[in-house]
């Protein structure tokens, strides 16, 4: 009996095509030398037990961190092919990439960068950060929350299958319709892209109700939503953001889905379809996404203001409503993604008005940061630094971003290189930056080291200087009308921007290793940047308060919190921390079930992705008995006893005895 | 209550920083919060599926129309069908209140036959238009009724595995805390896509005889 495999055969592997052939090559012997490691060092129980099914918020907000670092590498690769052929193909030369692979890596650039790049940063972020910020012991769900981890895994497998096994979508990130419909893609590219972000997007759900529950329902006594640390303010923006926009992306893939698997018209060009309703949907999520993105990352600089200038953030309560009023006027904007739909003058004004108006907000951040700096005490340790150069670069982006407002404007910049150069101005100059700058802060907290400072400082320079190189010359094409995703040109008279910002990448993939060098630096030299005080930069809210890593239950005793910079405030007022007394805490118990059901929810979408029906049925009803089975397991928590609680409270004390103070 | 904090020596007078004596919070405390939370996710999913049909519903491209189509009486006991399956879940809840497990058990049998009817009218009339020609592909107006109505079944359907769930666990372990916590979420759950159904009652079959 011959074994069915839908779609998939021999052809479906890059054998015809010697750049993806020799990547595919080098991951296969890098992974299998990597699982060889795992297994020679015996560290797959510790694997298993400690990180694979753990529901510790702390863990599963590093695991997103690496995660994103490990597709930053991909994405970024993406980014310097792009650069390289669009620096070399002009008239004659034809550059090095054939136009299907080109429109593959344009393609997974953008899908990469955005759902397994920014978005795993992000969450991670918010996973490790607020739950200590608001003095809680983990989050509302800690097994959703290992859950939605291993899906949004599982969505980044899928991608990087994709460059192996069949292909990516052609289609551009957001692949529109009529295009990624199946008389024009009727490959598997278009599938993974479904199929992947299908699954990553279950697990972003997930993570946005767990959070807003989290924030809501366990604040530490006497934190009232307006002594909330910034941070976590922008966190439950974003995560109502999330839950709020996230759904109307499955809605609007899953009906692209229905059209390319069972022949409905809701995008077709003819029995009725209409494919600008799919544009205006996915970006009714797109829009909001990217306020998911920025908003903290906003709050991770005010958090970073407030520390490095030994002052409380100007303007708390303007900064939060600032926050909110983005968060409302978030969904009001989409349109302005496509002025040249033609809705007509009337349509195309409210939205340029409202877009334009969400720079009000955004200036009102923008002059609380300046405040809190004007006569502070500045620091210029690492994140400060990002966030000085954030505060440069991302005004630049914001205006040419007020500029494409202007619809008439906008008729002519649209699709063009200035679009490209505003979205990258304001993603590496606002997400980016912030990320580097909150990994950098919360770095010894999650380690109990600091990041090195010489080799972060070379990461940043290389990063700012490689931005500005990259990125300029972008705008002064789109304003000559270079439009985007071009794989060639005739004029040789552009050629020289082109390589200009094709150095600037190269500078900027310097900065990718400066940073893959400081990690490395740092964890070698972890001894001489040990940090015993779990409060190395003077922090001002509650995670300062704890001990660097934090114990598994992040706080011995709840803290009751009487002002907005809470650990301040208990520093300031004679705090002492209690030394015995302890009691047993009541833990959630580790769990595999989010590993399986993810794993199971991979083969499925694998399934769906190459037709091979049987598997996916098959994978589907593993998928909901696994579920259904995880719920017959009541026994999912433990104490902690305080036995355990006052040996490591009581290493915590020899620790503090060792700093001089 | 929080008692006195600081550690030894703090004085007296000194503000109070930690909970000394904490009691250990209840279980689930979050549950009915993040279940609502995604509720409301669901009902997105649904105002995106109901704005597409909005958009799409005159788009017969030649092929039949919902007066061609739609046999109200039908959908009219269907309605029925699912409103009385939310009474009886009432019912279940108000058994479960009074700690009485035959009683639960026995109104959520009632709650899933009067849904498994539901389901079955509605493939009914599926197949019925199918075999009429009017099947998904015939046109966007059908593409959109037709992802609309059975992402409102298919829920159901899901809801109908919970419940028998539901049902074998409340016979293992009785009325635990946990338990009524799932009843409840279920019990929302349930009367959500009753909420739904009202609005594709009213905007999918009657408003579109009106046209």
């Amino acid at each position: 009996m011959k074994l069915d495999l839908g779609r998939l055969t021999l052809e479906s592997l890059p054998l015809h095509e010697p750049i993806v052939l020799v990547t595919g090559v080098l991951v296969a012997v890098g992974g299998a030398a990597l699982l060889g490691l795992v297994s020679y060092f015996r560290l797959w129980g510790y694997l298993w037990r400690e990180w694979i099914t753990t529901i510790d918020h702390k863990r599963i907000g590093i695991m997103y961190i690496i995660l994103g670092l490990v597709m930053l590498l991909r994405g970024f690769a993406d980014a310097l092919m792009m650069r390289l052929q669009q620096a070399v193909a002009f008239g004659p030369a034809d550059g090095y990439l054939p136009a299907h692979h080109y429109d593959q890596v344009f393609t997974a650039h953008g899908v990469i960068m955005i759902f397994f790049v920014a978005m795993p940063l992000v969450t991670g972020l918010m996973n490790f950060v607020v739950p200590l910020q608001i003095g809680a012991r983990d989050v509302s769900f800690p097994f959703l929350n290992n859950f939605s981890f291993w899906m949004t895994v599982v969505g980044a497998v899928l991608v990087m299958l994709s460059l192996f096994i069949g292909e990516f979508a052609r289609t551009g990130w957001l692949a529109y319709p009529p295009l990624s419909g199946i008389l024009y893609s009727p490959d598997v590219g278009v599938d993974y892209y479904i199929w992947a972000l299908q699954i990553a997007g279950i697990g972003t759900l997930l993570s946005g109700v767990n959070l807003i529950a989290t924030i809501v329902k366990l604040r530490a006594p006497g934190m009232t939503m307006m002594k909330l640390p910034i941070f976590t303010w922008t966190a439950l923006c974003t995560n109502v953001l999330i839950v709020a926009a996230f759904p109307v992306l499955t809605a609007v893939l899953a009906l692209l889905c229905l059209d390319r698997y069972v022949g409905t018209n809701f995008f077709t060009n003819d029995l009725g379809g209409n494919p600008m309703m799919y544009v205006n949907l996915i970006w009714i999520w797109g829009h909001p996404e990217v306020y998911i993105l920025v908003l903290p990352v906003f709050g991770v600089f005010s958090e970073v203001t407030a520390t490095f200038s030994g002052k409380r953030l100007f303007g708390y309560s303007s900064m939060v409503y600032a926050t909110v009023v983005i968060t409302i006027l978030s969904y009001l904007v989409w349109l302005h993604h496509f002025f040249t739909m033609g809705s007509g003058a009337s349509v195309n004004s409210f939205f340029g008005i409202t877009t334009m108006i969400i720079s009000i907000p955004t200036g009102a951040k923008m002059f609380n940061w300046l405040f809190t700096l004007y006569r502070g005490r500045i620091h210029f340790e690492l994140p400060m630094m990002w966030t000085l150069a954030f505060m440069l670069t991302f005004v630049i982006g914001g205006m040419s971003g007020v500029m494409l407002a202007v619809p008439p404007a906008d008729f002519v910049l649209h699709n063009s290189l200035f679009l490209v150069a505003h979205f990258h101005n304001v993603i590496i100059g606002g997400v980016v930056f912030g990320l580097f700058a909150g990994i950098a802060y919360w770095f010894p907290k999650a380690f109990g080291f600091r990041l090195d400072p010489f080799w972060g400082k070379m990461s940043f320079w290389f990063w700012v200087s490689g931005f500005y190189l990259a990125f300029m010359p972008l705008y002064v094409l789109g304003l000559m009308g270079v439009t985007r995703r071009l794989r060639h040109f005739d004029d040789s008279s552009l050629q020289i921007w082109f390589v200009v910002a094709a150095a600037g990448a190269v500078l900027i993939l310097f900065g990718i290793l400066s940073f893959l060098m400081q990690v490395y630096v740092s964890i070698r030299r972890r001894e001489a940047l040990r940090d015993r005080t779990g409060d190395p930069w003077g922090g001002r809210t509650l995670e300062w308060s704890t001990s660097s890593p934090p114990p598994a239950y992040n706080y011995a005793f709840t803290p009751i919190v009487h002002d907005i910079d809470a650990w301040w405030d208990m520093k300031h007022r004679g705090y002492r921390r209690p030394e015995s007394g302890f009691n047993p805490i009541h833990m959630p118990r580790n769990t595999g079930a989010g590993f399986v059901l993810a794993v199971l929810s991979g083969v499925f979408g694998f399934a769906m992705i190459w037709h091979i029906w049987w598997m996916a049925a098959a994978g589907l009803v593993a998928l909901l008995a696994a579920a259904i089975a995880h719920t017959f397991n009541y026994d999912r928590d433990f104490d902690i006893t305080a036995a355990d609680v006052e040996r490591t409270e009581g290493e915590r004390t020899r620790r503090l005895a060792r700093v001089p103070s | 209550m929080s008692a006195s904090a600081g550690g030894p020596g703090a004085a007296s007078a000194a503000p109070v920083f930690l909970q000394l004596d904490e009691h250990a919070h209840a279980e689930g405390g979050s549950t009915m919060l993040g279940f609502w939370l995604y509720l409301m996710s669901d009902c997105l999913v649904f105002a995106a599926l109901f704005a597409t049909f909005g958009v799409l519903s005159g788009s017969y491209a030649g092929g039949p129309s919902p007066k061609e189509l739609f046999e109200l009486p039908l959908v009219a006991v269907n309605t029925s069908m699912l409103l009385l399956s939310s009474i009886t879940y009432g019912f279940a809840m108000l058994a479960t209140y009074k700690g009485r497990v035959g009683a639960t058990q026995g109104w959520l049998v009632v709650t899933a036959l009067f849904g498994l009817a539901f389901v079955g009218i509605e493939l009914y009339e599926f197949a019925h238009m199918i075999h009429e020609g009017a099947t998904p592909q015939r046109s966007a107006f059908l593409s959109a009724f037709f992802t609309l109505v059975s992402t409102h079944g298919l829920h159901v359907s899901v809801g109908l595995v919970w419940m028998v769930t539901l049902m074998v666990q409340v016979g293992r372990q009785g009325l635990i805390a946990a338990n009524v916590r799932r009843l409840m979420c279920l019990s929302m759950f349930w009367h959500f896509l009753d909420v739904v159904w009202i609005g594709v009652f009213t905007f999918v079959y009657l408003m579109e005889m009106l046209r």
